[in-house]
């Protein structure tokens, strides 16, 4: 089966990649726009969770699982990343009830 | 087709939602809706195990994290309202319903024979592949067999990632008691806590 035959997907790989790359563009505006860290922190999911979608369509178009594992160990950073900054905020949020990142100067060193 | 365009509505949909919401609660809201729907896609693409994992780690680990931070942030702010008790409204209609429900269910499992195990060349042909065959794209044993074979070294690299970020998670937001037991308390180096007058999470 030749991969790049376009009658191999059902819906064509444009889509799914247009599909993350509009999460992504959504993902990039909440961490630009939104100054609450908690809601920061979802957007970088959501730009996670956008690049892994990009991945799996790759696996898919090509019948490789490389880009599975891939996904699946972006899925780990993420855990690990939503994990120490959620410890970030809660310490910065014990330390003053402050909510606007632009405010926060404490991590500067 | 047609499921794509669904899920594709329901995805940009909840991620608007996620990063326009008021109220971070909202956004998580949005998100697990957001998860969900892209791990039904990870199903179309053939992704088994990462459609699971999806559900378990994004929805079950990731999100009740942010859901318990939440929680906490803004715990102390406002008396929690329990609210009028609601039961004895809602005994009739909830045993009803569950009733129907467990009757259900019970009917369906007695009634209906269990599927046949489909054969290899079912699991080939389109669809899903089979979960057990090694051989075939995006099946679990495929995945696996992956991993610990070829990609064995981004593995172990991960598992440690995992244990740095958890050491580092403790060493943030751990407990102030070893330093105490050093005869010197963290609290000393730090800023007087900030007496919250208004809610923190807006």
């Amino acid at each position: 089966m030749n991969p790049m035959n376009p009658s191999f997907f059902d819906v064509p790989i444009e889509n799914y990649i247009a599909l993350s790359a509009v999460i992504f563009f959504l993902g990039a505006v909440g961490v630009i726009v939104r100054r609450n860290p908690l809601i920061m922190l979802m957007s970088i999911e959501l730009m996670f969770n956008a690049a892994n979608l990009a991945l799996i369509t790759f696996a898919k178009a090509w019948v490789n699982a490389a880009g599975h594992i891939f996904a699946f160990l972006v899925i780990t950073v993420a855990a690990a990343e939503a994990a120490i900054g959620l410890a970030i905020v809660v310490i910065v949020f014990r330390r003053s009830a402050n909510v606007d990142v632009d405010e926060i100067a404490t991590l500067h060193g | 087709m047609i499921a794509f365009w669904l899920l594709a509505l329901v995805l940009i949909a909840s991620a608007v939602f996620t990063i326009t919401a008021r109220k971070p609660v909202y956004s998580v809201v949005g998100l697990l809706g957001n998860f969900v729907a892209l791990a039904i896609m990870y199903l179309t693409l053939q992704a088994e195990f990462l459609a699971v994992i999806q559900i378990v780690v994004y929805s079950g680990a990731i999100l009740i994290l942010f859901v318990f931070v939440i929680a906490l942030l803004s715990s102390g702010v406002k008396p929690f309202d329990v609210g009028p008790d609601r039961l004895p409204k809602v005994l009739v209609p909830a045993a009803i319903i569950g009733a129907i429900g467990l009757v259900t269910v019970v009917f369906s499992a007695v009634r209906v024979p269990s599927p046949a195990q489909p054969s290899v060349a079912a699991g080939t042909a389109g669809g899903l592949g089979l979960t057990g065959q090694a051989d075939v794209f995006g099946s679990v044993a495929n995945f696996g067999q992956q991993l610990f074979t070829v990609y064995l070294l981004p593995f172990e690299v991960t598992a440690l990632l995992l244990m740095v970020a958890v050491v580092g998670v403790v060493l943030l937001a751990g407990d102030e008691e070893p330093a105490r037991r050093r005869g010197k308390t963290r609290a000393q180096d730090r800023e007087p806590i900030v007496k919250r007058q208004e809610p923190l999470i807006r």
